[in-house]
């Protein structure tokens, strides 16, 4: 009885405060936003800043924080990370909001150079104005640090500013982020993340000669400057996620890993360094969105067909089932099952029989363990095997799980093997 | 149509059962697994590199590799690549797992140098030399050079080839051990190059015997040299 009496009391109690609330919204909408232009502001850059990892690339291996630095190799040539803390000489300090507005959209340094798309303002310039001005003030507020950057070390002809001019008119479309009024507002939210802040097309997009997206859309691609390859957000068979439910989706962006499936190389790093600290509402917005993309795949393939198997080919995956009894079985099962969340089923995987090869190459190679985040925080490993078997071996027991257990893929070479290697990540 | 029903069950149990997840130990040492390919229980030659023996190290100093692994100060790029995405609690969680695993030394590798040679090694490992600012080997490394805790490495059971890759990662200021100065590397590059050699070979004929001693051991000036990795306890870059 008193239970029922206090329950209606707080409601009621709810009631009155979400009236005043409601009130104070109306009457007062100048004070609310006034407070934003302070701490808040900061406060927000911060989270934005995180969702836009700048701190991935601006801080260098073990250096300072947003101090640069770090380089970037491309068949461009090294790009040199710029110092974007505030210090006066070396880094962002004598720029206006108006110079970090010109650099994020309209990728314009302050003394007007135009700036190399490694940094992805080509993204960025999705981002609001607002969002921008607040990433401002959260970098005017970490500790300046005074370093020089060595310059970057472009090859010939991609040193030349007129024909970055040239590849900009080409290929850089400006312009903030346009919400879709036939979606939801939730959709909308993650497609602003993705596109925008998250800059999630910066790898997952086929890049061609000059660097520049061939195709708006996610379709997947080798990195600029990596072995590693950024796999379609939108076909099924590569990393589209249409049909997975939302809960497993924002299990793998904010944990590393799910019952499917693993974020590995780069993927990984992400979401160590920016996707596990969204929000659980900017999570599932990012699911919402990256779902629907998934949908868009058209080519969902029927039950296929898997050929009759020759002879030759039999043997060749005879002498990879042993070598997985010997040196894979332990953690990933006798029949590929693996334990889930935990050590990865590679039967049914796509990240094993995907095409091009060279993410599951790279993982026997170089072996390596989900990202420690707080949904995951004791994860566990795979060995690396470049030093450990030879690369014919490799080839072997990777041809042997891409085909077992109803798996369906290419076989892969030796040389495949070694044109996987290097560049570190 | 019960001989169906009964052959259905069967189907989908056998199904099952083949496809039962692998059984995986909530424990730490199933989690250091991918590192016993190469750190197994002595050091072994790998088709690439040394892989020195890590159990039984104390803690602290093999934390503090396993960060400047992750972290660019000390270089071998299949370590680096693996530990990429781990956090320093993680880290520190196998470093100890690994200090806390029993260890057994090897027995000592008689070496062939002449007595002046030893003398002068026994002179450096025990009193160091004023002239060159080089305290004893032993003033860090303890007494009997089993190391101190949880920093200091011990001395002995290390083989010659490991001890000159050492020596000549320190030396050479080179990728391997030598980007970040601090105590050891400064004494490293004071030492002569006979000199290490020499210590190369003597320090593994010696007989390993009782543990690494405690912190207090260190004198406050050896405390001081050493200081940036006795307080490397940095926050996690997340
Ligand atoms: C993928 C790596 C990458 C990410 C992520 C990245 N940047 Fe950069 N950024 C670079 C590189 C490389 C340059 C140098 C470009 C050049 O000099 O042409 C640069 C340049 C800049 C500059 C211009 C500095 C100058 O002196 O002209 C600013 C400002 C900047 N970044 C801010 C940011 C902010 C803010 C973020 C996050 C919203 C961010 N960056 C994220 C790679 C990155
Ligand atoms: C630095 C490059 C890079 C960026 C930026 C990036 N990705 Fe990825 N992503 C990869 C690579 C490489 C893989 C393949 C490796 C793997 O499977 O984890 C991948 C894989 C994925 C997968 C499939 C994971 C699996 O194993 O099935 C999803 C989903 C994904 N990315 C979503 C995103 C989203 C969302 C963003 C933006 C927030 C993003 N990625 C940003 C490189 C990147
Ligand atoms: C000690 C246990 C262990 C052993 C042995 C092992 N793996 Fe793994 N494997 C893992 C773990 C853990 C992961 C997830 C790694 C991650 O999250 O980055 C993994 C990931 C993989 C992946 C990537 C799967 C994906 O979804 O991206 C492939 C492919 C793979 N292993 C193949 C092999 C092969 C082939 C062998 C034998 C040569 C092997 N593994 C041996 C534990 C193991
Ligand atoms: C591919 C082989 C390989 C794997 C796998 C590997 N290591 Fe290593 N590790 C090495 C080599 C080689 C060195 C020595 C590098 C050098 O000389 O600087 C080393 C050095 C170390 C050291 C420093 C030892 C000392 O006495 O200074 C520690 C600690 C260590 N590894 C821990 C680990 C842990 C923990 C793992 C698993 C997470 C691991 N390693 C996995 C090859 C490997
Ligand atoms: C001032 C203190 C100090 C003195 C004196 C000193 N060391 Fe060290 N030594 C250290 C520290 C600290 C480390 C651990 C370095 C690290 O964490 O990278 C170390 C590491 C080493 C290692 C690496 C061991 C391994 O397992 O990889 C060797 C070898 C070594 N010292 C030899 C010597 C020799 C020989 C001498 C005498 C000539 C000497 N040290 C004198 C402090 C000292």
């Amino acid at each position: 009885m008193s239970i029922s009496i206090s329950a209606k009391y707080i409601g009621r109690l709810q009631l009155v405060v979400l009236f005043i609330g409601w009130l104070f919204g109306i009457l007062f909408p100048a004070v609310v936003w006034a407070k934003d232009t302070v701490e808040t502001k900061q406060q927000r850059g911060a989270y934005l800043t995180r969702v836009a990892n700048c701190a991935g690339c601006h801080t260098a291996r073990g250096g300072q924080d947003f101090a640069g630095g770090r380089i970037l190799n491309t068949p461009f040539g090294e790009f040199v990370v710029s110092n974007i803390t505030p210090d006066a000489e070396t880094g962002l300090g004598r720029w206006s909001e108006e110079d970090f507005w010109q650099a994020l959209h309209h990728g314009k340094s302050k003394d007007g150079r135009y700036l190399y798309p490694v940094f992805p303002y080509t993204e960025y310039t999705r981002i609001s104005r607002q969002d921008a001005d607040a990433i401002f003030s959260y970098l005017r507020s970490v500790t300046p640090v005074r370093q020089i950057n060595p310059e970057h070390k472009i090859h010939s002809p991609y040193d030349n500013q007129f024909l970055l001019f040239l590849w900009r008119t080409w290929y850089f479309k400006e312009g903030v982020y346009q919400p879709d009024s036939t979606k939801s507002q939730e959709w909308n939210r993650g497609a602003y993340l993705v596109e925008g802040l998250g800059h999630c097309n910066a790898c997952h997009t086929a890049r061609n000669v000059w660097g520049a997206s061939k195709d708006d859309r996610p379709l997947g691609g080798e990195i600029v400057g990596s072995r590693w390859y950024a796999p379609s957000l939108v076909s099924v068979q590569q990393a589209g996620v249409g049909h997975w439910p939302i809960e497993e989706i924002v299990e793998l962006l904010s944990t590393g890993i799910n019952q499917h499936a693993v974020t590995s190389g780069p993927m990984a790093t992400i979401v160590r360094q920016s996707l596990q600290y969204l929000t659980a509402e900017d999570q599932r917005a990012m699911a919402v969105y990256l779902k629907s993309l998934g949908e868009q795949d058209k080519d969902q393939q029927s039950k296929r067909k898997i050929p009759p198997m020759p002879e030759v080919v039999r043997q060749y995956l005879a002498r990879g089932e042993s070598i997985y009894e010997k040196h894979c079985q332990d953690c990933h099962g006798k029949s590929g099952q693996g334990a889930p969340g935990i050590y990865p089923p590679l039967a049914g995987n796509r990240a094993v029989t995907m095409n091009p090869p060279q993410n599951v190459i790279r993982s026997v190679l170089y072996g390596g363990y989900s990202p420690v985040t707080a949904g995951n925080p004791r994860p566990y490993g795979m060995p690396p095997y470049q030093h450990i078997i030879r690369d014919v071996e490799i080839s072997q027991v990777i041809s042997y799980i891409r085909n077992a257990w109803g798996n369906f893929g290419s076989l892969v070479s030796p040389d495949e093997i070694d044109q996987s290697r290097g560049s570190e990540h | 149509m019960r001989l169906l029903i009964l052959s259905g069950i069967l189907f989908f149990t056998s199904v099952a059962a083949a496809d039962a997840p692998v059984e995986v130990a909530d424990t730490i040492a199933e989690r250091v697994k991918s590192c016993m390919l190469c750190h197994g229980d002595q050091d072994k030659t790998g088709l690439d590199a040394y892989y020195p023996r890590i159990t039984g190290k104390p803690a602290g100093y093999l934390f503090n590799q396993l960060r400047n692994f992750r972290d660019g100060r000390r270089y071998y790029q299949p370590m680096a690549i693996l530990l990429e995405n781990l956090t320093d609690e993680y880290l520190q969680e196998m470093a100890e797992y690994f200090a806390a695993q029993p260890y057994n030394y090897p027995l000592p590798r008689p070496h062939a140098l002449p007595s002046a040679t030893v003398q002068e090694i026994q002179v450096l490992v025990d009193s160091g030399d004023a002239t060159r600012d080089l305290p004893a080997c032993s003033a860090c490394h303890g007494a009997d050079l089993m190391g101190v805790k949880p920093f200091i490495p011990g001395l002995l059971g290390l083989p010659s080839a490991y001890l000159a890759a050492q020596f000549g990662g320190w030396r050479n200021g080179g990728v391997m051990r030598g980007q970040v100065p601090n105590c050891m590397s400064e004494i490293a590059r004071k030492l002569s190059q006979e000199e290490v050699n020499a210590l190369a070979l003597w320090l593994p004929a010696q007989a390993a015997s009782g543990e690494p001693a405690e912190q207090d051991v260190l004198a406050p000036e050896m405390v001081e040299r050493c200081q940036s990795i006795f307080s490397a306890r940095r926050m996690t870059k997340p």
